[in-house]
């Protein structure tokens, strides 16, 4: 397919002149040498391709040249910086070769360069949006655009009676019609290059976007059937052909729609089926769309119509089946092609205006025809609407009016469809094609470059970001269902009846059709909204780690399992694990022996400094899928290990200041608020009014042992349930018996001690219930990190992991078996404190075994060796190695939901 | 208009409720047809059942909650006073300044904070003037569907009322639920343009 597209890139290379790399003359040998050549330069086999990659290189460096300074991009459009340098590199060729090279070709343009733009836009065209302004779109592009083109012709075949046309350009009314149809139509390239700069309001750029996009079904019929009309010659033309030019246009309209549709249908279905090749999911959603494009031009329908309704009808469903990765992947495929064929076009089109013997000048047709696009653009978009505003609920304003009016760029597509002219049938096209090249210049240079003072001065709404929170998501929903009723009260059918209809057909049949099972809940706006802020939580929440967490929330490997994180949110975990249990740090605090204390130290010492051995159990080389077992879990651990030791730095600074703070919970809570993080979810027992959030309940404390860190990668298949985790550790410069009792003061446990238990008399869970697990307790609780945050670290970091996996169900609860490591368990045995502790509480019942969770997973089969090679880690308690004073002793304790249950 | 004016004329009260509502006389006749037509026997105000007819009404997650909206305070008839007094809520704002309205005048039906108000009234089922958790959840089942299970929902409506309650009461009090939706456009977005 490439090599046939290199003839229509137009690069043909004449000799030597390639001046871009001067360097890489073609030194091809005319003739075989007589022996065997060691060395051989074969320019002409790699050529074709190898200009096109370097006219991209080109492209991109310009780009990252223009973005080096702000300044510039700020001011000017990279556009017009493109079609500058375009105009440059152009005339470098020019005066190197004696002759125009390397021209922006109509076929190239409409084959390679557009479909990548167009479908990006289509893909991500914010459809609520677009269907709200639907109206207003379709009227500016099919009223505005024959209103166009019908004057501008008009009036230059008026200029041309009137003798202000050199009559060197011959052209009749209907020539002039036909240049009209070209220069008419409002560009998508063009106005996406500069609007995407601009940040007008959303009404206003889907307008006049959208226009740009659907007015391509008009304009091709237009330019269709007026060339036709040319080439016929106009005494033939009949009144059946006026007819049939009328039908074409709804034929080419709807036909061009039509199979955007059906392809879209094909491209949701399909990717419903991929969920064992995951990695062709986005070539799939790049091929299909392309296959629209090219049928629809065979067809002679409407491409750029096919392929934005392609992007726009499929994107919901091929969200929502393919994976997260695929997710990324297309729209970061999409958005660099994108980028990469608008860069290319502007170039090519500032260097294919160097070339002087495709056009000729005259001056009262390019003159006229500025005159004229701009005068009737401005008349069409006052006239439409004007009638438009009769029927809108917002009306657009005067300040709207000149931002469209201005806004209408013309672009590429005009310059190629006026290169795609038969110079026998229309004399007068070396004019035109000057004219256009003026046009587009003018437009997009002098336009582009003066709509942003324009807008500010103008004081155009600006578009303004912010985030999308529930109780917008949720109340937007309300008010949808709420206009839908009162329209039905009311009894007028209008737009809101019409998409309520529609979202129920779209739920119970084509989502059910087209939607992977398991992908088809998430989809709901509402959870997704949910999920999107969870997510965003968590990872705001790493951003600001450093500051509130210690490092067990990074380096116990407690991430629930990958299919159950999704679902599973902070405040369902906290509501299911609340319900009146104690969270007491001060009783757990109390109790420890200095025995258990070095066991934990220990081990913490060598879970800290011990890399897991890299596994090479499975060796994976298949292309198709992608593995991602070991070498991911080694890195996360690498990056686990890496966190853990900057927050311990960070720690230790930080230390002191806990200790003395009283209150430092508030103080988060309000950065939280502040950053917009989990603003909702805190996780105190009982919050004090003046935080702005409250959590209901108060959450159950289980304590477990640092041998939770050796069992690090069976935990990462361990199902949810496992618990949160709750911490508590001292560091390793302020370990000293003299600072425990200071801190047990101090810390922060007040506040989330629930009204009634002060629980030190009561029985801790792990004595009463399984109990053969062990209890480590920190002495200094200098933080306690809120479930909430740990929650959302967890998640962030499962979800990010699950999302290659839609979320399903979750499976029952394994079985629980509480299997502890026997150094723990002896630990448990030799800490007879801990009885004091024990809440005998059912609610405190332990969660299940990790490592046996771990274990009975069957794909986490390789991990048991693992497990194994870690046990001897756990089970050698050697107290004389540290001395407990002075050991850096890290204690975690284990909140868990699990406890529940 | 002359002729309008005379069919307006059918309309009991004409005058005072178009001053209560804003409607113009052709908004006003339309709903009264329609109203007519809602009105199966002819009784002269319409009972739950006439609405219950409507039959995209039925389907409509929220569709008992907003006929209920149409009979406060319990009473089972509805005049067509009600019928429009309700209905005002989703007239367009009009372009007027607000600084130009007289201050005495109540809040027209259809400014922003009385369009909120019906929305919230949707919410807040037994009229405490709060949406509580449970009541935000009763909605989310309502509109989510039956693909979130039940736990979803409940930790989606805990974190919504936890999202906007900032007194820390467990509950979206009306102010709360104005301030989460202060960057929407509601006057635009609770607006029927046909309701004139």
């Amino acid at each position: 397919m490439l090599r046939g597209a290199l003839p229509l890139l137009g690069l043909p290379l004449a000799g030597a002149e390639t001046t871009e790399e001067p360097t890489r003359e073609p030194g091809s040998p005319g003739e075989p040498p007589p022996g065997l050549a060691l060395f051989r330069w074969q320019w002409h086999e790699v050529e074709a391709p190898y200009l096109v990659a370097l006219w991209i290189l080109v492209a991109s460096l310009a780009k990252i040249v223009f973005h080096l300074s702000r300044k510039v991009t700020s001011l000017v459009p990279e556009s017009c910086l493109l079609i500058l340098l375009g105009l440059v590199l152009g005339g470098i060729v020019l005066a190197v070769a004696k002759k125009a090279e390397y021209q922006l070709e109509p076929g190239t343009f409409f084959l390679f360069l557009l479909p990548p733009i167009v479908l990006d836009s289509g893909y991500f065209m914010p459809s609520r949006l677009f269907f709200d302004n639907l109206g207003a779109i379709l009227t500016y592009a099919v009223v505005g655009t024959l209103w166009n083109a019908f004057t501008t012709g008009a009036a230059l075949w008026g200029l041309q009676q009137a003798g202000l046309v050199a009559s060197r350009v011959r052209a009749g009314l209907l020539d002039f019609l036909l240049f009209g149809s070209l220069i008419s139509a409002v560009d998508p390239v063009a106005v996406l290059a500069v609007f995407e700069e601009v940040h007008v309001n959303e009404t206003l750029f889907i307008i006049v976007f959208g226009e740009s996009l659907l007015n391509d079904a008009v304009t091709v019929v237009l330019y269709k059937v007026c060339n036709s009309f040319v080439e016929m010659g106009s005494a033939r033309v009949q009144a059946t052909d006026y007819l049939k030019g009328v039908a074409s246009l709804f034929v080419v309209s709807l036909g061009g729609a039509a199979v955007g549709l059906v392809f879209a249908f094909l491209l949701a279905l399909t990717t419903r089926f991929t969920k064992r090749v995951r990695i062709i999911e986005p070539l799939l959603v790049f091929l299909l769309a392309y296959a629209a494009y090219l049928t629809a031009e065979m067809a002679s329908l409407s491409a750029i119509l096919a392929v934005t309704m392609c992007g726009l009808g499929c994107k919901k469903y091929v969200e929502a089946n393919i994976s997260h990765k695929s997710r990324t992947t297309v729209k970061y495929t999409m958005k660099t092609l994108a980028s990469c064929a608008e860069t290319v076009i502007f170039m090519l089109l500032g260097i294919s205006a160097v070339d002087s013997s495709k056009w000729a000048w005259d001056s009262g047709l390019v003159l006229g025809t500025l005159f004229f696009i701009l005068f009737f653009r401005a008349l069409g978009v006052v006239l439409q609407t004007w009638v438009l505003n009769q029927f809108r609920l917002v009306p657009l304003d005067k300040i709207d009016q000149v931002v469209m009016s201005y806004g209408g760029l013309r672009g590429a597509v005009a310059f190629a469809l006026v290169i795609l002219l038969d110079r026998n049938k229309v004399p007068a096209k070396d004019y035109f094609v000057a004219t256009t090249i003026v046009v587009v210049f003018f437009t997009v240079i002098v336009q582009g470059l003066t709509i942003k003072p324009l807008v500010k001065w103008l004081k155009v709404k600006r578009s303004e970001h912010h985030k999308p929170t529930l109780n917008q998501e949720l109340h937007e929903h309300t008010f949808d269902h709420i206009l839908a009723a009162v329209e039905d009260v009311v009894g007028h059918h209008g737009y809101h009846y019409w998409r309520d209809r529609w979202e129920q057909f779209d739920k119970k049949y084509l989502s059910q059709l087209l939607m992977r099972r398991s992908a088809y809940r998430i989809r709901d706006q509402i959870w997704d909204v949910y999920y999107r802020l969870n997510i965003r939580d968590a990872i705001s929440f790493v951003d600001q780690g450093g500051h509130v967490l210690s490092s067990t929330g990074l380096s116990l490997p407690s991430m629930p399992s990958r299919n159950s994180v999704a679902e599973t949110s902070v405040t369902n975990l906290l509501r299911e694990s609340g319900s009146g249990a104690c969270l007491d740090l001060q009783v757990i605090d109390t109790v420890r022996s200095g025995r258990d204390r070095e066991d934990a130290v220990m081990h913490h010492l060598l879970c800290g400094g011990l890399y897991k051995p890299r596994r090479r159990y499975k060796a994976s080389c298949s292309r198709h899928f992608i593995s991602k077992d070991a070498q991911e879990r080694q890195d996360k651990e690498v990056f686990q290990q890496n966190m853990k030791r900057r927050l311990e730095s960070f720690k230790s600074t930080k230390h002191n200041i806990c200790l003395t703070k009283s209150k430092p919970r508030p103080r988060k809570a309000g950065r939280k608020k502040k950053d917009g993080v989990a603003s909702a979810e805190a996780t105190n027992g009982k919050p004090p009014r003046d935080l702005s959030f409250q959590d209901t309940a108060a959450v159950i404390l289980t304590v477990e042992s640092e041998e939770e860190e050796e069992s690090d990668s069976s935990e990462t298949e361990k199902e949810d349930d496992e618990g949160i985790i709750f911490v508590a550790r001292a560091t390793s410069e302020v370990l000293q018996e003299g600072k425990v009792s200071g801190s047990l003061e101090v810390c922060p446990s007040p506040r989330i001690i629930p009204p009634s238990p002060t629980c030190a008399e009561k029985e801790l869970p792990w004595k009463s219930g399984q109990g053969d697990q062990a209890v480590y307790v920190s002495s200094e609780t200098t933080k306690i990190v809120p479930v909430d945050m740990q929650m959302g670290w967890d998640q962030s970091l499962s979800s990010l992991e699950s999302l290659a996996s839609p979320p399903c169900t979750q499976a029952p609860p394994l079985p629980r078996l509480p299997v502890w490591p026997l150094a723990a368990a002896a630990a448990a045995a030799e800490e007879p404190t801990l009885d004091l502790l024990s809440d005998p509480r059912p609610s405190f019942a332990f969660p299940p075994s990790l490592a046996k969770a771990g274990r009975s997973r069957s794909e986490s089969s390789a991990d048991i060796p693992q497990q194994q090679e870690l046990q001897p880690l756990m089970g050698p308690k050697d107290p004389t190695r540290l001395s407990p004073g002075t050991a850096n002793s890290h204690w975690c304790i284990q909140l868990s939901r699990g406890g529940l249950l | 208009m002359g002729a309008r004016g005379s069919h307006a004329a059918v309309i009991p009260d004409v005058d005072s409720i178009r001053r209560e509502t804003g409607f113009s006389q052709a908004s006003l006749l339309r709903l009264y047809h329609r109203f007519r037509a809602l009105d199966r026997n002819k009784k002269g105000y319409l009972s739950r059942m006439d609405l219950q007819q409507i039959g995209a009404l039925a389907v409509n997650p929220l569709g008992d909650r907003i006929i209920d909206s149409f009979f406060p305070d319990g009473s089972q008839r509805l005049d067509f006073a009600g019928f429009v007094r309700i209905l005002a809520h989703f007239r367009p704002v009009d372009e007027e300044d607000p600084g130009m309205r007289d201050p005495k005048q109540p809040e027209p039906l259809n400014s922003r904070m009385n369009k909120l108000r019906f929305a919230f009234q949707l919410y807040d089922l037994d009229r405490d003037g709060k949406i509580s958790k449970h009541e935000m959840l009763q909605v989310l089942r309502l509109m989510v569907g039956v693909q979130v299970t039940e736990e979803q929902l409940e930790s989606i409506a805990e974190r919504t009322v936890q999202e906007a309650d900032e007194d820390g009461d467990g509950a979206v009090s009306f102010l709360e639920f104005a301030k989460s939706l202060e960057k929407m456009n509601i006057e635009q977005k609770m607006s029927i343009r046909v309701l004139k």
